[in-house]
């Protein structure tokens, strides 16, 4: 598929990041029009995507993320989040609501795959313990719950 | 964030405010748990109106401070979240575990 548009970067695994991990998507989003819904969704995707990398990926040891973020063909955005980290053992185990490898005291809802899973239209996961894992997914733009929404552009 | 207690009623209120994240939530949590066991109160609204962003950490705050307050036998409000947020309570089956209200704005501004 024809990319429109493309933007890369790659920064240390530290959860300061992820905040500016958001206002990237933010930028990049811009110039294809989104709703206010689709805004909100994806920088909690991106938010959900970058943490499992620093506070799993890495368990907060050294290391780095990197994201790529695409433009396509019909408002379609694709959003790509790699890590060196330990990897995931059982992917399907993993992917359970609820399901976390952090320990009890941090409070980890464990939904981060779920909310990828509900607000992407394609999500896929590669994964290989000790080496790192690799997150992609798309979604076409102009989703809103408020009917109202799309209307007052006029 | 703003925290309130009213001895009259037991309520705790607290008002959150800014990016709720993996980042800030750690930052957050110890503030809340500081709150609950210096008040022990019967009631603690987490009040939404001020923030602007919410992932799942979010939810793990909200769950964490439930563990907390149950077996004191308190209960959980989760007050005026946006559509946003809303949706992410939706999705973790949050009303389960608390009553979630909007409160008129007039009411919170004043």
């Amino acid at each position: 598929m024809k990319i429109l548009n493309e933007f890369k970067c790659t920064f240390p695994a530290v959860s300061e990041n992820e905040a500016i991990a958001r206002a990237c998507l933010s930028a990049f989003l811009i110039q294809a029009d989104p709703t206010i819904q689709d805004i909100a969704d994806l920088r909690t995707v991106i938010s959900e995507a970058v943490t499992n990398s620093i506070a799993h990926g890495y368990r907060n040891s050294e290391g780095e993320v990197s994201i790529c973020l695409r433009l396509l063909p019909e408002k379609t955005v694709y959003i790509r989040v790699a890590d060196k980290g330990c990897g995931i053992e059982d992917i399907e185990k993993a992917m359970q609501p609820l399901y976390t490898t952090a320990p009890e005291q941090e409070d980890h809802a464990g939904l981060g795959f779920a909310i990828m899973t509900e607000f992407m239209d394609t999500f896929h996961i590669r994964s290989s313990p000790e080496h790192g894992t690799v997150v992609t997914m798309r979604r076409k733009l102009g989703r809103t719950d408020n009917p109202q929404e799309e209307s007052s552009d006029e | 964030m703003q925290i309130h207690y009213n001895p009259e009623t037991s309520v705790l209120h607290i008002r959150l405010d800014g990016e709720i994240d993996h980042h800030s939530s750690s930052f957050m949590r110890s503030e809340i748990d500081d709150a609950i066991y210096a008040y022990m109160p019967e009631m603690l609204v987490l009040d939404f109106q001020d923030v602007s962003f919410m992932d799942s950490s979010g939810i793990g705050l909200i769950m964490g401070r439930y563990k907390i307050i149950s077996p004191l036998g308190s209960d959980l409000i989760i007050a005026n979240p946006s559509p946003h947020i809303g949706r992410i309570l939706k999705l973790a089956g949050m009303e389960r575990l608390a009553k979630i209200q909007n409160f008129s704005q007039k009411e919170n501004q004043s």
